[in-house]
């Protein structure tokens, strides 16, 4: 009886809300399309899905930390593009343009970061400022349409995986890349640094007089998205090519996203579970619309809609029982 | 307490989209543009379907060897009111943008054959200026050039055409000749407007292929770009109407914003859920990933159509495909520079000026592909530079 | 704690009106060097005209910005607005009040509405404000396959006539900007959205019903949005759905930011942001007298508005570090 109690009030947490929605939404597509459970076709979807979801644990960090990123579309973009054309289908190529692309994102990340918290710009306008840049920049770099092509190497982790397998077929390499940022992020909140990180987001005053340094948790929190978009540039230049769109409008997705898992905006709370888990709701979602043949049109409404509903149940579970959120605002240490 | 507050934030939703209904239902349809009532489609205009469908056999007036020179069905107007004397003429170019390599290529075309101009002394200066596909800024473009007064043609590439109609005639009145290319406004008062035949050209040939070339009864997928879009939605609006005479299955038509990877998920989908026999595109954007999606799938390749973008065209030829590069002509855009210095010299134009517009097939595939070896992907085959001074660095390198 | 607008920014704003006089003598400077000349009339009017659509959804933008708020969704209003005008108008000139007033209703209730689950519904504005964009955008692209309706040529006088170098969409703009000013400093409801922008809490202990407050932000912010696409009708002579790509949110956040206004909301101004706006259409006329490349600009926009928003975070760290800003409200 304790236990079923025990699990209704989790079940009302806001984090766990994401975890109901993503159920809700599984169950409408199964209704819609009982195939598409079976192996393939499940994999085929968490395969997609996985760049999204790493992306949603580099957005974790930063607005668990009280910040926001917006110029992670614009960096995914970037990173294909700066791929496609330092490869240029040389195969020998591959490894050294994946240590370039990384510390790009590094660097992209390292001067969000540093203008965010040693110049005191809010994040929302550096990296809007660093979106305008990175999408100018790559594109006066390349004369406005990407240019070169990928290697087969290159697009291995995104588009292949491990053959074969009974029952599932393809293990995508995208679906164990995005297992191992998840188990890497949540061991990351675990350790000083993510409480750290989390109690800069929650009262930064009172982190920073106990001592921490929440300019650096913060600056590393912009580094890890910077990683987390190069992470999905490769996943996702590998899945699908160059092209001259890819990475749009991905940033309001990620942080769509990173709000569904009832991670607060503005800092403090959450857990980069249910971030990823966010992620994957809203890629679920696209998937039950387009088994339902909603007519495409329509289907930023609903979307929309269902954000806001979400969103909203959320914070009413938030913002009245008292107990709950207690054991959800950690203390600094 | 908190379910009434939900109802109410519902109700306030529904209350705002019935409200925006009511206000908007309204009797819309333009009295001007009576030949758009057609059925329910706002899109579809029955004449000019019929006109572009029979320009397609017309054999165009010109030397077929520069097809950016040639004229379908040309009436020639008489431009001697704006000839001007000497050379050197200030030509400004108000460009919609440069937001995807169709317009990327076409407009390295187009400063190749200014720089050619230049070089023969008939255009001084060239002035441009890119309104980021935002109508109002374009607006603000061509006002600055008609408000300079240096301009003695004004170039338009309109970026919507209904919102840009105000602004090309604000242009025409300044006096100066105006060009319109590429999408069209609803005024004439330009003295030329330079375009190939059109989307339900493009939409037309890409259905008849696959209706031909396919079963009666297979299935068909539509990947279009964007919605609203009068050049793209024309080309839909063909494809619709041929496809409504044949035997073939619309499984869907999806909007994929021309980026690969959404193109690849949803082709995924639409196969994990049954046979795709065929794609119908409304732009090449992206045409390689939908391929990619039946090779991860291991499905049989589908019958295709794209666009004469050479990733597509390339991996057409690497898979032997049976498929089809509809071409909405890219050297359209050396023609509008040509065209003012034929008017400030005082030559005729076409009033009208209808550029060939011919798809790519299977036979002429190994030819376009080998004019165009060098050239990198998200390059157009048809971009009809070859012969300019700066072929093929400009487009290598961009 | 109602704290007098006036009274600690007037030297923030002079600032910014001093990084103004200072974007328009570079710009003059590089202009020239490049054989022109930024102060022609066409340059002149080139600005103004600018200045006029970012500049009312600015000024609605201040107002939710001051209240710690963010509209997301105001592109998409003006969108609807604009088409809500040309389709009423249906280029009737009797319907010109009939089309004003009801895009002013349709786009006040969108405001509401997104004040409403912002504030009662303790959504962040962030999402709200997105998600009613998405909203708007499935109506728009469900209901309109593009442009639609006709505006009289008696209302695309808004957009186009002028009164020598100055556009009339500009004089209304500034009319429309110094209203606002007024509002914020002389009326009760505006000082009572620097409170609640200030700190919520101690804004709500101290009687203010910062509910109602936030609501009317977003309102008006929403009418401005309807404002702006009166203006956008009256330029396109019809209404257009696909407005909305053009991102007009993000620049009129730019240029409130641009103006002073924190972010975090409580401080700022709408006379700053008049100023953030001019210097956004001086920048952009530059890039175009200069012939810019379309995407270096988009670089050096971003760059600009970092540099000066660093700028004016470096004046107010002192400011800052004498008195704590935020005690435990948060934006959630």
């Amino acid at each position: 009886m304790t236990r079923v109690r025990e699990l209704l009030v989790r079940a009302t947490n806001p984090t766990a809300t994401v975890f109901v929605l993503l159920v809700l939404v599984f169950a409408g597509v199964f209704a819609m399309n009982p195939g598409f459970f079976e192996g393939p076709s499940l994999m085929a979807f968490l395969k997609q899905a996985a760049p999204l979801v790493i992306l949603a644990a580099g957005q974790y960090f930063v607005i668990v930390s009280g910040n926001f990123d917006l110029s992670v579309g614009a960096l995914v973009g970037a990173q294909v593009v700066i791929a496609a054309r330092l490869i240029d289908g040389e195969e020998s190529r591959t490894v050294p343009v994946l240590i370039v692309m990384a510390l790009f994102g590094i660097a992209v990340g390292l001067v969000n970061g540093l203008i965010t918290t040693a110049l005191k710009v809010q994040s929302f306008i550096t990296t809007l400022g660093m979106l305008l840049v990175l999408y100018g920049a790559i594109r006066l770099w390349t004369g406005g349409a990407p240019t070169g092509s990928l290697s087969e190497a290159f697009r291995t982790p995104g588009r292949l995986g491990i053959e074969n397998v009974p029952v599932l077929g393809q293990i995508p390499w995208a679906l164990l890349i995005m297992i191992a940022v998840g188990a890497g992020s949540v061991l990351l909140m675990r350790t000083r640094f993510g409480r750290i990180l989390m109690a800069a987001g929650d009262n930064e005053r009172a982190a920073a007089l106990s001592g921490a340094r929440v300019g650096t948790a913060r600056t590393i929190a912009f580094i890890l998205s910077g990683l987390s978009a190069t992470v999905a540039g490769v996943l996702i230049g590998g899945f699908a090519g160059v092209s001259a769109q890819v990475g749009d409008g991905l940033e309001f997705t990620v942080i769509t996203a990173v709000v569904l898992g009832g991670v607060v905006l503005g800092g403090g709370r959450g857990s980069v579970l249910a971030a990823m888990a966010g992620a994957l709701v809203i890629e679920a979602l696209f998937t039950l619309f387009n088994q339902m043949a909603l007519p495409s049109t329509l289907r930023p409404a609903v979307q929309g809609a269902i954000i806001i509903a979400a969103v909203a149940y959320a914070a009413r579970r938030r913002t009245r029982p008292v107990p709950t959120t207690a054991t959800a605002t950690p203390t600094p240490s | 307490m908190r379910t009434t507050r939900i109802a109410a934030a519902a109700a306030a939703a529904l209350g705002i989209l019935l409200a925006t209904a009511c206000t908007t239902d309204a009797p819309t349809d333009e009295a001007e543009d009576a030949t758009t009532e057609e059925s329910g489609d706002e899109w579809f205009v029955q004449a000019d379907y019929e006109e572009q469908l029979a320009q397609r056999d017309v054999e165009p007036e010109g030397d077929p060897a520069t097809p950016w020179l040639q004229a379908i069905e040309p009436e020639w107007i008489d431009t001697a009111e704006f000839a001007q004397e000497g050379g050197d003429h200030t030509v400004c170019f108000s460009n919609a943008s440069i937001s995807n390599p169709w317009r990327v290529t076409g407009w390295i075309t187009m400063q190749q054959q200014v720089a050619v101009l230049q070089e023969s002394g008939q255009i001084g200066e060239f002035r441009h200026s890119d309104a980021g596909d935002d109508d109002d800024q374009q607006i603000s473009d061509i006002q600055a050039f008609i408000d300079s007064g240096d301009c003695d043609a004004i170039i338009i590439s309109p970026s919507t055409t209904a919102t840009l109609t105000p602004a090309v005639e604000a242009a025409c009145e300044s006096g100066v000749p105006v060009i319109v290319f590429d999408r069209g406004v609803n005024t004439d008062c330009a003295v030329t407007f330079i375009h190939p035949i059109g989307g339900y050209a493009f939409g037309a040939d890409a259905a008849e292929f696959l209706v031909d070339n396919l079963e009666p009864g297979s299935k068909v997928l539509a990947l279009r770009i964007l919605p609203g879009v009068d050049v793209l939605e024309h080309r839909w609006a063909a494809a619709q109407e041929i496809f409504a005479d044949s035997e073939l299955e619309i499984l869907g038509d999806e909007f994929t914003g021309g980026d690969a990877a959404e193109i690849k998920n949803i082709v995924t989908q639409y196969l994990q859920r049954g046979d795709v026999d065929g794609i119908w595109m409304d732009a090449g954007d992206g045409a390689v990933a939908a391929i990619e999606a039946f090779e991860d799938a291991g499905k049989p390749y589908p019958v295709m159509t794209g666009e004469d973008e050479l990733s597509f065209m390339r991996k057409w030829k690497d898979t032997g495909m049976t498929a089809l590069a509809p071409v909405y002509s890219n050297f359209q855009w050396r023609t509008p520079v040509i065209a003012a210095t034929m008017i400030l010299a005082g030559e005729q134009v076409p009033a009208e000026w209808v550029l060939p517009q011919e798809p790519i097939t299977e036979a002429e595939l190994d030819q376009y592909l080998e004019v165009n070896a060098d050239m990198p992907s998200l390059h157009y085959a048809k971009f009809g530079g070859e012969d300019l001074p700066g072929f093929p660095d400009a487009w290598q390198d961009r | 704690m109602t704290r007098r607008p006036g009274a600690d920014r007037l030297g923030t704003t002079a600032l910014i009106y001093l990084a103004l006089a200072g974007v328009l003598a570079a710009g003059a400077v590089a202009t020239a060097i490049d054989g022109g000349n930024l102060f022609a009339t066409a340059n002149l009017v080139d600005m103004l005209t600018r200045t006029s659509l970012t500049g009312f959804l600015a000024i609605g933008m201040t107002l939710v910005i001051l209240c710690r708020s963010l509209d997301l969704s105001v592109g998409y209003t003006a969108a609807l607005s604009s088409l809500v005008a040309a389709t009423t108008m249906d280029g009737q000139v009797a319907n010109i009040p009939l089309a004003v007033a009801a895009v002013l209703l349709v786009s006040g209730l969108v405001g509401a509405f997104n004040g409403a689950v912002t504030a009662y519904l303790g959504v962040n504005p962030f999402i709200t404000t997105l998600g009613t964009g998405l909203i708007i955008k499935g109506y728009l692209d469900t209901q309109y396959k593009g442009p639609a309706g006709d505006v009289p040529a008696l209302f695309q006088q808004f957009g186009y006539t002028r009164i020598g170098p100055v556009p009339v969409s500009a004089l209304v703009m500034l009319a429309l900007a110094a209203a606002a000013v007024w509002f914020l400093r002389s009326t009760r409801t505006g000082h009572h959205m620097y409170a609640v922008g200030g700190d919520v809490e101690v804004a709500r202990m101290s009687g203010i019903r910062t509910g109602r407050t936030l609501m009317w932000a977003h309102v008006l912010c929403g009418m401005t949005a309807g404002v702006a696409g009166l203006l956008l009708a009256a330029r396109f002579g019809t209404g257009s759905a696909e407005a909305y790509t053009n991102l007009y949110e993000l620049d009129a956040i730019a240029a409130v930011v641009l103006g002073g206004t924190l972010l975090l909301g409580g401080k700022g101004g709408v006379a700053g942001t008049v100023a953030g706006v001019a210097i956004l259409a001086v920048l952009d006329t530059v890039f175009n007298v200069m012939q810019i490349d379309p995407f270096a600009k988009d670089v050096l926009r971003g760059v600009v508005i970092i540099t000066a928003v660093a700028i004016y975070a470096r004046r107010q760290l002192d400011r800052t570090a004498r008195r704590p800003r935020f005690a435990e409200g948060r934006a959630s």
